[in-house]
């Protein structure tokens, strides 16, 4: 019977990131045409879009290999499982075992990876730009993300997100310095990656100035459909991730009744409107860099990430 | 409590520090220049007096003893030669326009300020007190090598600031570190600074933290005596600013650099954990020498040629110091008073023969002994006394340091055979240059001082053929506790 | 209590070598003064919380230096100096960031090994101000290698002077030659930078050191 129980929460996790995911992306493009005083699409803008591309035909370039059908699938499902992994009201689920911050990075490397391939294989030029762009900015980012791992891991113990964040909530962390840079680097790989204002425009419509939007131009119909929805979760993944991780307060802890299942919920709805509403307002107030120096942005975060860790060590030995 | 004065210690520090205040509001510079040379003649007298007078208790902040008596009589000498060199010097600076009066008054503060600093510095009990007099020298020294305002002169000025602040930055960052090993077994607060009191307990010091500090210590004051790599300062600031000035770099400012790394090496030889310092002062020795050695062929530029002489020198010194042992020891203390006097007596002629000629190069000078006889020969006895040839001073220091070398690592003799040959080599060609041959340049007479040449010159003559025996027994003493 | 001493020294240390490294890459003058005002400041704060845990009233006069002469009078002078040397806008080379940033990460893993490795005898708090304070040196010197401006330049080892200030009062007790050799160091500096940076200017029209590089005599 429990066991049934914590499979259904684990179930109700997996469904709640994949429906809120939308919702966020909707409540981000809101708040940043409100800042700019228009009224913005509805807020559920993006599940219609989502529909109407899935009723519509799939298009495939004739020099499109079997890569380019099967990659939205790839990312779409490694996506979804790690943005279900992440903890969002509730630590000590079913599966939390296997929710380590490694597995996270890597489902999250392999689905860049299946998308910088399906941007090259149709042959376009934009396509290779947005690619390689991608490939560059994930060459940073990603030992970035490692570094902040390492910190979170020396000081908590562990990568397992659930230790980390039961961790998080005791009393035990104390004011650390590099927990702060951690928090820093992570938001700007988080930026980053989410191919955000100031790394990327999700919104743009000049082929030359993009990277993400450049790897899914060939893509059509179903396919378009599960990209977004991927970019979407991913999106949805990062806050989750900061949230849990830097702001803890109202995870319900394992084994926890309905109430605090309940309260969990507010409480992660709470910090993704806050998170969305932040990300609006950074993204408004900022210009896009040029593509030459978004190395040094992420070469900041990289920064960050290693001094934060050579701070940890000096506690440590001391 | 003592503070380690007596009265001829205060007089030592006294006199210059309150000269320096006066020369600043005196603006006839011939009344300037007399008062410096006098102050200084007042300052070697009260120096001297240290050697019979009783020495005082040590305090916290000052001390004498064996070290640093003849060095502060050394170099109160060499101040006053100098002054005596200074004010004819100077005289025709004014005559060619190179330099202006109020200048020259800035010009005497300084130097009496310099020798203040530079007593200071190797009165001192106290290491923190001898950094602070050491950048004080520093300081002064790098404001009267820009004196010309020429783009070289500012060149070399701005270089030598640069380098001797990293070099007093990294020094007082080893003398931190000396403290903070010397405080879990003196206490904190003052004590574990006064040097005295260190060499007592420097056994129950932590050898690791000692190692580190030493390093520290020898890059940082290293660089101010001028130690391949480090050295880069040195040969413009010689060659830029006024001769007078490069005399007492050369002849004094090094040794008190050098002066502080040996007292905390004498720290270090207390306590037998630490690992030997020698290995490291030999290296750099040895590369200093060798590497002036070679470059003293290329050089055209007296002065230049001069400075990357004193590297030589200062490698010779650091490499016997390195080596250690009573005799290396004793060679070294001993080289480092016949170099003082020898380069500054070089340097006081280099002086007139750049006056009277109109040019530092090389190429300008020929002939000397034909134009200008006195400083022609005077300058061949000077550059005989540098290279190390017999019966001068030097000679019998670099002869004791190759022997003892012999004696100790054979292997080690052979680049310093090689550097001081090179070296020998370079002069003779140069001299034969500039003294012999034909005469190039104006054959105007010179309007020279010729008694400080003669003084240094004659007591380095004196030196190489007899030591008074106190000296020996002093000398002695120390090098045995350099260990 | 004792965590809580040792994690906000920490973090004003972590916060000087963070400052140290966004010093690394301005290129702008008026950007690289306000950094190191800001470098001055949390080593004021720095020094004051160790007055606070050594109960050395002493180091509040330290703490009190730092914040007024150099976070607050030195920038606003440095400015006026630029303004009249008219560099003011100047946008500086900066040699390679990346490989910068790189360098003083490995200097400051250097650092952060010798001085822990090092003190092992010594406490806690002493410790970690002293392993910071080499690696702030070390960016400073860092700063003044890879820097072409000698306004920089003397920028750079102002910020060595500010980690040789935590070092010295990371050495508890360590008298008041401190206070003097400090304020000295300040004050001669101050005067030498005054009269060198407007020789300099007059001379050669510009404060470039490859500009003075030239005139280096004899390349050797």
């Amino acid at each position: 019977m429990a066991l049934i129980l914590d499979l259904a929460v684990q179930g109700a996790q997996m469904a709640l990131v994949l429906l809120l995911a939308p919702l966020l992306t909707g409540f981000v493009r809101k708040v940043k045409a409100r800042l700019l005083r228009r009224k913005g699409p509805p807020l559920l803008q993006v599940y219609r879009d989502l529909w109407r591309l899935l009723r519509k035909e799939a298009v495939v370039a004739e020099s499109a290999s079997w890569l380019f059908r099967i990659a939205p699938y790839m990312i779409f499902a490694a996506t979804w499982v790690a943005a279900a992994l992440v903890p969002t009201f509730a630590t000590g689920l079913l599966f939390s075992w296997s929710a380590d911050l490694i597995a996270i990075v890597a489902l999250i490397g392999s689905a860049r990876f299946f998308l910088a391939l399906a941007g090259l294989d149709v042959g376009t030029s934009f396509g290779g730009i947005g690619s390689s762009r991608e490939v560059m900015i994930a060459s940073l980012a990603e030992p970035a993300m490692i570094m902040v791992v390492f910190s979170l891991a020396l000081i908590a113990g562990s990568t397992q997100l659930s230790t980390v964040a039961s961790f998080m909530l005791s009393a035990n962390v104390g004011l650390k310095v590099s927990l702060a840079m951690g928090l820093v680097a992570l938001v700007i790989v988080a930026i980053a990656e989410n191919a955000r204002i100031p790394v990327d425009n999700p919104a743009t419509h000049l082929e030359l100035t993009m990277v993400h939007e450049a790897m899914v131009l060939e893509y059509s119909g179903r396919h378009l459909a599960m990209l977004d929805l991927a970019a979407s979760l991913k999106l949805l993944l990062y806050m989750s991730l900061i949230g849990c991780i830097f702001t803890p307060w109202g995870l319900a802890p394992a084994g926890a009744g309905p109430v605090a299942y309940g309260l969990g919920i507010g409480a992660y709805l709470g910090k993704l409107a806050v998170g969305g509403f932040l990300l609006g307002l950074f993204e408004t107030s900022i210009a896009k860099m040029r593509v030459f120096r978004v190395p040094e942005f992420l070469g900041a975060a990289l920064m960050l990430g290693l001094l934060g860790l050579l701070i940890l060590f000096v506690t440590r030995s001391l | 409590m003592s503070y380690g004065l007596s009265p001829s210690l205060a007089a030592v520090l006294l006199i210059p520090i309150v000269a320096a205040a006066l020369l600043a509001l005196i603006p006839s510079y011939k009344l300037g220049a007399r008062l410096n040379v006098l102050v200084s003649f007042a300052t070697l007298a009260a120096a001297l007096s240290l050697f019979v007078v009783e020495r005082p208790l040590p305090g916290p902040y000052l001390q004498v003893d064996d070290l640093n008596v003849v060095f502060i009589a050394l170099g109160s000498l060499v101040g006053f030669t100098t002054s005596v060199f200074s004010a004819s010097y100077i005289a025709h600076e004014l005559e060619t326009g190179r330099l202006t009066p109020t200048f020259l008054r800035f010009y005497h503060a300084m130097y009496q300020l310099l020798m203040f600093a530079m007593n200071l510095a190797l009165a001192s009990n106290n290491i923190g007190l001898m950094w602070v007099a050491i950048e004080l020298a520093t300081l002064t020294t790098v404001l009267m090598v820009g004196i010309y305002r020429t783009h070289e002169a500012l060149e070399a000025a701005w270089k030598y600031f640069i380098l001797g602040s990293v070099g007093i930055a990294l020094a007082l960052f080893g003398t931190i570190l000396v403290y903070m090993a010397a405080r879990p077994v003196v206490g904190p607060g003052l004590d574990a600074m006064v040097w005295t009191i260190l060499m007592k307990h420097s056994a129950a010091f932590d050898p690791a933290l000692l190692n580190v500090a030493f390093v520290f210590l020898l890059l940082g004051y290293g660089t101010k005596v001028g130690l391949a790599p480090l050295h880069a300062w040195l040969p413009d600031a010689h060659a830029e600013g006024p001769t007078p000035i490069s005399a007492v770099l050369s002849g004094l400012l090094l040794n008190v650099a050098l002066y502080a790394v040996l007292r905390f090496k004498l720290l270090l030889a207390g306590n037998p954990g630490v690992i030997a310092p020698g290995p490291l002062m030999v290296a750099m020795g040895l590369t200093s020498l060798v590497f002036a050695a070679f470059m003293l062929y290329r050089r055209r530029d007296i002065k230049r040629l001069f400075a990357y002489s004193s590297i030589e020198h200062m490698g010779i010194i650091t490499f016997a110091f390195g080596m250690g042992g009573a005799l290396a020891n004793f060679a070294g203390l001993l080289h480092m008073t016949m170099h003082s006097l020898t380069k500054s007596a070089i340097f006081f002629t280099v002086g007139h023969i750049s006056q009277v000629k109109g040019s530092q190069k090389i190429a300008d000078i020929g002939g000397l002994t034909e134009t200008h006889p006195i400083l022609g020969w005077v300058l061949v006895v000077g550059v005989m006394a540098i290279a190390g040839l017999p019966p001068l001073g030097i000679f019998m220091s670099e002869f004791l340091v190759v022997s003892s070398t012999f004696a100790r690592m054979p292997l080690l003799a052979i680049p310093l055979v090689l550097g001081l040959l090179v070296a020998l080599g370079a002069f003779i060609l140069r001299l034969n240059s500039i003294a012999f041959g034909e005469p190039r340049g104006s054959t105007a007479p010179a309007k020279a001082s010729y008694l400080p040449m003669f003084a240094h010159l004659g007591l380095v003559l004196v030196a190489g053929i007899y030591l008074p025996g106190p000296l020996v027994a002093w000398f002695h003493h120390v090098a045995a506790l350099l260990g | 209590m004792d965590r809580m001493i040792l994690d906000v020294a920490h973090l004003l240390a972590g916060g000087l070598l963070l400052v140290s490294f966004m010093m690394l890459y301005q290129d702008r003058l008026p950007a690289l003064f306000n950094v190191f005002a800001l470098h001055a400041f949390v080593l004021a704060l720095s020094v004051a919380w160790q007055a606070y845990v050594q109960a050395a009233p002493h180091l509040y006069v330290t703490a009190g230096i730092a914040l007024i002469f150099k976070a607050i009078v030195i920038p606003v002078v440095l400015r006026r100096i630029v303004v009249k040397l008219g560099i003011y806008r100047e946008i500086e080379p900066v040699v390679g960031i990346g490989s910068t940033m790189l360098a003083g990460m490995g200097l400051v893993a250097l650092s952060l090994a010798l001085m822990l490795r090092v003190t092992a005898e010594a406490d806690a708090l002493a410790r970690e101000d002293i392993a910071f304070a080499l690696s702030v040196v070390l960016l400073g010197l860092l700063m003044m290698v890879t820097r072409r401006n000698a306004v920089s330049q003397v920028v750079g080892f102002m910020s060595l002077e500010n980690g040789l200030v935590l070092a010295a009062t990371g050495a508890k007790g360590m008298p008041l030659v401190v206070e003097i050799s400090v304020a000295f160091s300040i004050l001669i500096a101050f005067i030498v930078i005054g009269i060198f940076l407007f020789r300099i200017r007059e001379r050669f029209d510009t404060v470039d050191i490859q500009a003075l590089d030239r005139f280096r005599g004899e390349r050797q």
